[in-house]
């Protein structure tokens, strides 16, 4: 592969039109096979999938449908799962919440403070995705468990409501936040890690105090990382289906990622509502995060 | 841990009161950031601690009698589907990675140095994977696969697996390498033309090595993603099983405790690769 690579702003090869005509075509070729597999594994699927969500079905033939455009689906899909979907908005909510809570020290530790220690610290964040995932959460559901050591220790101090930690949507907050923690901490320390130390020691010297400074210096320099980072974790954690089923109950936890990945596996005929409801997610999810990069955005994001 | 300090030169001595809240302000996003830390790992701990569990009939609860005990760390592929979920997992992993990360680096170069007609549309075409929700691209693609794709000869199994995996790693290998490119200091190259070396040798010599680093990042982030990737997975797999999906499905029947022994050995692995990696990368860096 030869590649013409010109810096932002230098001057074109200074040969004839051969070259130019390559310098023109190149970036399409570069772009072409990524591009193709993204239209044929991503942009087609996801038109099928429409098309799926409008059929409507055979009476009598639970399993059969035929093409319709059938918005009725959407309408039932909608009114039947609402507490579905509110559910995995606030779980997701309440989880990047959290999990922002709990990255910030710790990019703003790695970025400024950790020293030599940094690329060990990074090491420690990445690692645990080698444990599987499930394995780790299913850790969780014994750590948790009644007769595990939390829950054990919160009731000793009747300070559990219910007394329980599993079966609850506490569990599956919780679990949510650990499982996207380190899709928070790696964006913001990315941006972090591009702030100048002798920026916010200017803060200092301008008798700001240490609380100052963070707010009117460092906070808004790592904004973007932030932005990417409370994506990072709220688009997962609101299509997750894996911390309810393992961590939740069988009734009041469920959120819609459940529903759709049953109405797809153990309902007959739910291929319509399963489809209805992934695109109304996908949906929701674009509108919140175009409002969300509007509001707070760079470009830097897209 | 060696927290960088400045000491602000001034004559005045504060109040040990004052002194001690200073250290503790100066410290605090470390011991913060220590305590994350440890909460990462206490999942991967008790993983760890498992292993040794030698349990009756569910590896629930611990054992007292006989326990710790070595077998399953003797005995890994013991339990059956663990080591073939595992080696179909490493192989999905090694196919995703090499094919996203040649394609991805593609489209990053393609992206950030050219300006050219469908630039925005490209932009746009890689991010989107990534705001879509695993559960939404898993049920697209099982659609697809099953009233599309299948009628020419494309059954569920490894390689729709493969396939589904290079899209959402595709996206991730993109944002990494641009990054990289993008902090690139366009002088650099300047300077080699400078030096009459010709495009070709200034890709090879100059823009590559320094985009490398970022190359190799995003190969590993791919491969973390797709080992442990269970949502589409699951949908898109058929019969075949990966490991997570292994771990997932045997949970109602009991988990065995050699898949303890792997999840904890891959971590293992991943951390002294890593550790290695850098290890050789500070001998070369000149001093």
């Amino acid at each position: 592969m030869s590649a013409v690579v010109h810096g932002p702003g230098a001057p074109a090869a200074p040969a004839g039109p051969d070259t130019a005509t390559r310098a023109k075509f190149l970036p399409y070729l570069l772009l072409l096979p990524g591009a193709l597999w993204l239209l044929i594994f991503f942009v087609i699927p996801l038109v099928q999938l429409f098309t799926v969500s409008l059929q409507s079905q055979f009476p009598g033939y639970p399993g059969y449908y035929y093409r319709d455009v059938n918005f009725k689906n959407y309408w039932a899909a909608l009114t039947e799962f609402a507490p579905h979907f509110g559910r995995s908005l606030l779980f997701a909510g309440i989880a990047t919440f959290f999990a922002f809570a709990l990255s910030y020290p710790l990019a703003y530790a790695m970025a400024f403070k950790a020293g030599r220690w940094r690329g060990l610290m990074m090491i420690c964040i990445i690692a645990p995705f080698f444990t599987s995932f499930i394995l780790r959460t299913i850790a969780w559901r014994q750590i948790l468990a009644d007769e595990g050591p939390v829950a054990k220790v919160l009731n000793t101090l009747h300070v559990l409501p219910g007394g329980h930690i599993t079966e609850t949507w506490m569990a599956v907050v919780a679990g949510l936040t650990y499982n996207f923690l380190p899709f928070m901490v790696l964006p913001i320390y990315a941006s972090l890690e591009r702030v100048d130390p002798r920026v916010i020691e200017a803060g200092g010297d301008l008798y700001a105090n240490g609380f100052t400074t963070f707010r009117t210096v460092t906070l808004p320099m790592s904004m973007p990382g932030v932005l990417a980072g409370t994506l990072l974790t709220f688009i997962p954690a609101a299509g997750d289906y894996v911390n309810a089923e393992l961590l939740g109950s069988d009734r009041s936890t469920k959120m819609v990622g459940n529903v759709i990945e049953s109405q797809f596996f153990k309902v007959p005929g739910g291929y319509p509502t399963a489809a209805a409801l992934s695109f109304t997610l996908m949906a929701l999810i674009l509108a919140m995060v175009f409002v969300y990069v509007r509001r707070f955005g760079t470009d830097e994001l897209v | 841990m060696s927290a960088v300090t400045q000491s602000r030169g001034s004559a005045y001595k504060p109040s040990t009161g004052k002194r001690i809240q200073a250290w503790l302000a100066d410290r605090f996003a470390m011991i913060a950031a220590v305590l994350v830390l440890l909460y990462l790992f206490v999942p991967v701990a008790y993983t760890f601690a498992f292993s040794f569990n030698n349990y009756k009939k569910s590896n629930i609860t611990w054992n007292p009698e006989g326990s710790p005990t070595l077998k399953h760390w003797k005995n890994p592929c013991g339990a059956p589907g663990v080591c073939d979920s595992l080696v179909k997992s490493l192989e999905i992993g090694a196919i995703a990675t090499l094919v996203a990360t040649i394609l991805g680096t593609l489209v990053a170069f393609a992206l950030v140095r050219y300006k050219f007609v469908g630039r925005g549309a490209g932009n746009v075409l890689t991010f989107v994977p990534m705001a879509t929700p695993e559960i939404v691209m898993g049920a697209s693609l099982l659609t697809i696969f099953v009233q599309g794709f299948s009628r020419v000869g494309l059954q569920l199994g490894f390689w729709t697996i493969v396939i589904a995996h290079i899209v959402f790693c595709l996206s991730f290998v993109v944002v990494t390498v641009k990054a990289r490119v993008q902090s690139m200091d366009p002088r650099l190259e300047e300077a080699a033309q400078d030096l009459y070396a010709g495009p070709t040798a200034t890709f090879w010599k100059v823009t590559f090595p320094l985009v490398l680093p970022g190359i190799v990042g995003a190969a590993m982030l791919s491969f973390s993603l797709s080992f442990d990737d269970f949502i589409i997975t699951n949908f898109v797999s058929g019969s075949e099983t990966t490991f997570p999906k292994f771990v997932y499905v045997s949970y109602l029947r009991g988990i065995p405790a050699q898949a303890n022994v792997v999840g904890f050995s891959m971590f293992v692995i991943a951390v002294s690769l890593v550790i290695l990696a850098q290890v050789i990368g500070n001998a070369r860096k000149p001093k």
